[in-house]
């Protein structure tokens, strides 16, 4: 396919997508459709996104989808599974409705191994409300809410995948992508819904994404600050990948 | 037909899988933790039931809407800061008409205040959260009562699509009482079916299901919420309940609900066994409340006493149901604190040897 068709999952009538212009959010979710299409699971799946910038998906894909509260997409994720262990389910959520507000929910979620599939956006802010420190914001990047930019005493930026290998079981599948790269995010899409699908259990993608708004960047400094800087602290690849 | 010897949240447990209830989610908090407990007992003997402990009540509340959005009847069960934490799966369920079903057993508050009973989660129960109040509340009074309104609860919830509320306590869920175990066929009630919200097998080829909490113009929320407000108030005249006991020839009408409303039974009793004339008006249905049914009960009476385990919160529903109502109110509000016949037969003496102070 070529990189600038639209994906066949994806819902034409809410397009334009409502991101940002040069949002990596945006980029993440066209190849979560080009995953979905391959896998031909578009009438399988529930899609289910959390508040925030992710709130803007709730009708970017034709899927069954529900939009939830703020930081609660996996509960109730976990909960729709439990009862149709059938359906394919993916969650989608910020870096803040997963390692801030619903921290306690991807920690549980991850140790009980439960068989869903998260992708978490990691764009080193709270982009909805304007900019503020998230989890993930590096160290000396200004926020709205650390004018100086951050200092080590509003802690270390946070490593998601990093903890979920720790505490999850051998079958669960963690990985970090980056948004600008296309065809390795898509096999690592592909990978840990297959890892749903095969039945061993939890999957975990994060994904760097840009931010022009809030980073303040123009289209080349984006890319560095993803691709160069967020990189060196947040590094991509599998951390787990149990599929031979 | 059989009777059983049963702690009350066994025989809410029993209610629940009478009703057809399939997965029950929750986290352990007294006084409803025995409902977990005897549902996940009931669950690890029939593979049909499913049971998920999580890890917070905001998880068991989130995950609770999961299932009932898979087509599946799942309830759950907490108390005081649990219900605190829950009000948001209930807004989310309120706003997208989502038949939840929980059982709040009140304890004392705020905060963890004491484990066992109170009256003093009528407000955050009938209009907790962000919204406004379109919930269905029950207070039952023990016993029978929480088999038969277990049952009546999914049926509710799931027929008019509102979140749905058995409001109990720890002394109701902790006693043990004889209750009959029937088949709701037997009583000819008929169980309403669940049925998905999403992955629909019976939608048109082709479609797919969004739904969402969020709203891009103010516009669009208010005409949605007014539409759920007319639909409360059509379906309102059926599910309102009451109890009306001697209130038509009575002086003196007690208001009072739940637990209460069974120790203001007795003092009745005992007080026209003394040639008194009193009677009991006790809403079961707290929300929607029986508004006009409670001003005929209250009309050309020569007074009101609201009794309740709390410093008013109910006196403040029964007051704004029954306004412009002029019959003098007179109160026994005890927060936390267990009422007894006695006290309740003490105050309608005082009230009628006009020594009772209007609240």
């Amino acid at each position: 396919m070529p990189e600038t068709a639209l994906p066949k999952s994806w819902n034409k009538e809410s397009k334009p997508h409502k991101f940002c212009p040069g949002c990596g959010q945006a980029l993440a979710l066209k190849i979560l459709g080009q995953a979905i299409d391959e896998l031909d699971i578009q009438k399988k799946m529930i899609y289910a996104t959390d508040i925030g910038c992710s709130l803007l998906s709730w009708s970017m894909f034709n899927v069954d989808t529900i939009q939830t509260h703020h930081g609660r997409t996996l509960p109730l994720s976990v909960g729709f599974k439990k009862a149709k262990p059938e359906a394919i389910v993916v969650s989608f959520t910020g870096d803040g409705g997963g390692y801030a507000i619903g921290a306690q929910h991807l920690l549980n979620t991850a140790m009980r191994n439960d068989p869903i599939t998260v992708i978490l956006i990691n764009n080193a802010n709270y982009a909805m409300t304007g900019g503020q420190l998230a989890p993930t914001t590096l160290l000396n990047q200004k926020t709205t809410t650390a004018p100086k930019g951050r200092e080590l005493a509003q802690g270390k930026p946070f490593k998601g995948p990093e903890m979920l290998a720790q505490i999850t079981s051998e079958d669960a599948h963690i990985a970090r992508g980056i948004s600008t790269n296309y065809q390795q995010l898509l096999e690592m899409y592909k990978k840990a819904i297959s890892n749903q699908i095969e039945g061993r259990g939890f999957s975990f993608v994060e994904v760097i994404a840009m931010c022009p708004v809030n980073w303040h960047t123009d289209a080349q400094q984006s890319l560095d600050f993803a691709e160069i800087e967020m990189a060196k602290i947040y590094p991509i690849g599998e951390l787990k990948c149990p599929q031979k | 037909m059989k009777k059983e010897f049963l702690m009350g949240s066994e025989t809410i447990v029993k209610g629940a899988i009478a009703a057809g209830a399939q997965m029950m989610t929750g986290y352990p908090i007294t006084p409803t933790t025995e409902i977990m407990e005897h549902w996940a007992e009931e669950a690890a003997k029939n593979p049909a039931l499913k049971f998920l402990q999580t890890e917070d009540e905001m998880s068991a509340g989130f995950a609770m809407i999961g299932a009932i959005l898979a087509g599946v009847k799942a309830f759950t069960a907490s108390a005081g800061p649990g219900n605190v934490l829950m009000q948001d799966a209930f807004s989310m369920a309120e706003n997208m008409r989502l038949p939840t079903v929980a059982f709040i057993g009140q304890r004392g508050g705020p905060s963890t205040g004491t484990v066992i009973y109170s009256q003093q989660e009528l407000n955050l129960t009938c209009f907790g959260g962000n919204g406004e109040g379109l919930r269905i509340v029950y207070s039952t009074a023990g016993g029978q009562e929480l088999y038969d309104y277990a049952i009546k609860a999914f049926n509710t919830a799931w027929k008019y699509r509102f979140p749905t509320f058995v409001l109990t306590d720890g002394y109701q869920n902790k006693t043990q009482s004889s209750v009959e175990i029937y088949q709701p066929q037997e009583k000819q009630v008929e169980i309403v079916s669940p049925t998905p919200y999403l992955l629909n097998p019976q939608k048109q080829e082709g479609t797919f299901t969004h739904i969402r909490n969020t709203y891009n113009l103010e516009q669009e929320l208010a005409d949605v919420l007014i539409d759920y407000k007319k639909h409360f108030t059509e379906i309102t005249p059926e599910i309102l309940e009451f109890e009306d006991y001697h209130t038509l020839d009575a002086e003196i009408v007690i208001f009072a609900h739940g637990i209460v409303a069974a120790a203001a039974k007795l003092a009745v009793d005992s007080l026209r066994n003394e040639g008194k004339k009193v009677g009991l008006f006790r809403p079961i249905t707290l929300n929607p409340f029986p508004k006009e049914s409670a001003i005929n009960a209250v009309t050309n009476k020569k007074g009101i006493l609201i009794t309740e385990s709390s410093l008013g919160q109910f006196e403040r529903m029964v007051k704004s149901n029954i306004y412009p109502a002029n019959t003098p109110i007179f109160t026994l509000k005890k927060p936390a604190v267990g009422i007894m016949p006695e006290e309740i037969i003490e105050k309608i003496n005082q009230i009628f040897s006009e020594k009772g102070n209007n609240a």
